[in-house]
């Protein structure tokens, strides 16, 4: 089962809009991506590590994330500072490494952190769905927004479609190895989980003509944005600009 | 029959499935206006295929369809259709696809032109009438099966039809759910149609049972009577029959 587990909870930040996390999360996570100073990454690091701790998310999962994260840091850390070049080296034994690439790869992790923590904690406590429909209120394609929604759905049928098939082949006595049957075991599961996707998805396509779908998907008012979400947009955006600022500050005394 | 034009009517409608010469279905004549019939058969006699059928999604081979008199030719025809009849598929989760409850349940007067505040009143209002206060949010695929089932009911009954087709209502749900769907439906005004193998369940919902013999849709006799032994010790002591 896919969950969302960060999204059920009270905190304010699970009580805010959605258009305005999604307006927050951009504003903040441009300036991150964009700056060049550590003074810039790291302090934004640590202002949206606080939003994520505020939104109290289960810890273990969150560590387990950023792990997941730092996969993709960690190959940059191995090919940086050998390949990076410059005048400044480290040697060990046989190996130089660039100072220029090591302030770099440390540089990415740190701003990849800091966005990260900035999605957890805007993002990732909102559904998919309200961000769906979020994403269409702020004016997004209405095609993009119906393709989110939908595929998201379809990958709950899809995945269930394989388990129900994999506990099937499980309770024969099928246990993966490496052989040719397990090869060919799995390639008919997926095959099979396919044909089952492609004829489900038919039957819901039935079920939403005979609601009278045309093509447009309507969706349902959601309130507007109240005092307390334009408030709390209006933080995001001051502490964007707060680094945009410190940001254009460190460029200028470069 | 209570009027001279029915609500639906069948008018010598038949069915091949493709790549087959046999018919599934032959000259099937059928009208309902406000009658709530039970519709039993075996497995793969066409009584899912013969709802197909009436809310266009198959065309048929012969024969034609005919709503309040006007016979329905194209796909616009069957669109003004299905806005009158609502078809309960035998897998709720073949009916829901939206991500919470209430969209999925004013999904249907959305597209049928209510505003945004009309199919959200509309859609509680028809969540309330069968019992679901409260599953305004829950999230669609989350639900039990008992509750799926009672949701796919609200998404059809919030677009006001006059006659409903339900495909095996009563399938894998617990005693108590079936009871709450028994009561349901037998307080609904609307005219309906009920697959099911469970006769029980028909004999408390429906008024006249009809089954598919020999590619035909034909009428059950009101009652059987006859006699029978009994192989088992207390054949003498009152004792229901399975089914």
């Amino acid at each position: 089962m896919i969950d969302e587990p960060f999204a059920s909870g009270s905190t304010l930040f699970h009580k805010r809009d959605t258009r305005v996390k999604l307006v927050g999360a951009a504003a903040i996570s441009l300036v991150l991506a964009l700056c060049s100073s550590f003074l810039v990454a790291v302090t934004g690091c640590i202002i949206t590590a606080m939003m994520l701790i505020l939104s109290k998310p289960d810890l273990k999962l969150v560590s387990k994330r950023i792990i997941g994260v730092n996969i993709f840091t960690f190959f940059i850390w191995l090919t940086l500072p050998l390949t990076y070049g410059g005048s400044e080296t480290l040697t060990f034994s046989m190996f130089n490494l660039s100072m220029d690439g090591i302030r770099l790869a440390a540089l990415i992790t740190v701003k990849t952190n800091g966005i990260f923590f900035c999605i957890l904690a805007l993002l990732a406590t909102s559904t998919t769905a309200s961000l769906g429909h979020g994403l269409e209120k702020l004016g997004f394609p209405k095609k993009l927004c119906f393709l989110l929604l939908f595929s998201y759905r379809q990958l709950f049928v899809i995945n269930q479609e394989y388990h129900r098939l994999l506990r099937a082949a499980k309770l024969r006595g099928f246990s993966p190895a490496n052989t040719m049957h397990t090869y060919r075991t799995y390639s008919h599961l997926f095959g099979m989980t396919l044909v089952k996707s492609w004829n489900r998805a038919e039957r819901v396509h039935q079920a939403m003509l005979l609601r009278g779908f045309n093509g447009r998907l309507i969706p349902l008012n959601q309130s507007p944005p109240g005092k307390a979400d334009y408030f709390f947009l209006i933080i995001m955006l001051l502490i964007s600009l707060f680094l945009a600022g410190l940001s254009l500050f460190c460029y200028n005394s470069l | 029959m209570t009027s001279d034009q029915p609500l639906l009517e069948l008018r010598n409608l038949s069915y091949s499935l493709p790549g087959k010469n046999s018919r599934l279905l032959d000259t099937v004549n059928f009208r309902i206006s406000n009658e709530r019939i039970g519709l039993i058969g075996p497995n793969g006699c066409g009584k899912t295929t013969l709802f197909q059928i009436i809310m266009g999604l198959l065309k048929a081979s012969e024969g034609e369809v005919l709503l309040e008199g006007k016979t329905m030719t194209g796909e616009k025809d069957f669109r003004m259709l299905r806005s009158k009849l609502g078809f309960l598929f035998q897998d709720s989760d073949d009916q829901l696809f939206s991500p919470t409850v209430l969209e999925d349940v004013a999904f249907g007067p959305l597209n049928h032109g209510a505003t945004p505040d009309e199919a959200r009143t509309l859609s509680i209002r028809t969540l309330e009438q069968l019992g679901l206060n409260g599953f305004e949010d829950r999230i669609t695929h989350r639900l039990s099966g008992g509750e799926k089932k009672l949701v796919a009911l609200a998404t059809i009954l919030s677009m006001r039809p006059k006659l409903l087709l339900l495909d095996e209502p009563s399938n894998n749900l617990d005693p108590a759910t079936r009871e709450r769907l028994i009561n349901i439906l037998r307080g609904l005004d609307q005219a309906h149609i009920i697959i099911s193998h469970d006769l029980d369940f028909l004999a408390s919902t429906c008024t006249r049972l009809y089954t598919i013999q020999d590619r035909q849709l034909i009428r059950c006799k009101q009652k059987q009577v006859h006699s029978h032994e009994h192989i088992h010790p207390y054949g003498d002591q009152p004792h229901q029959h399975g089914t």
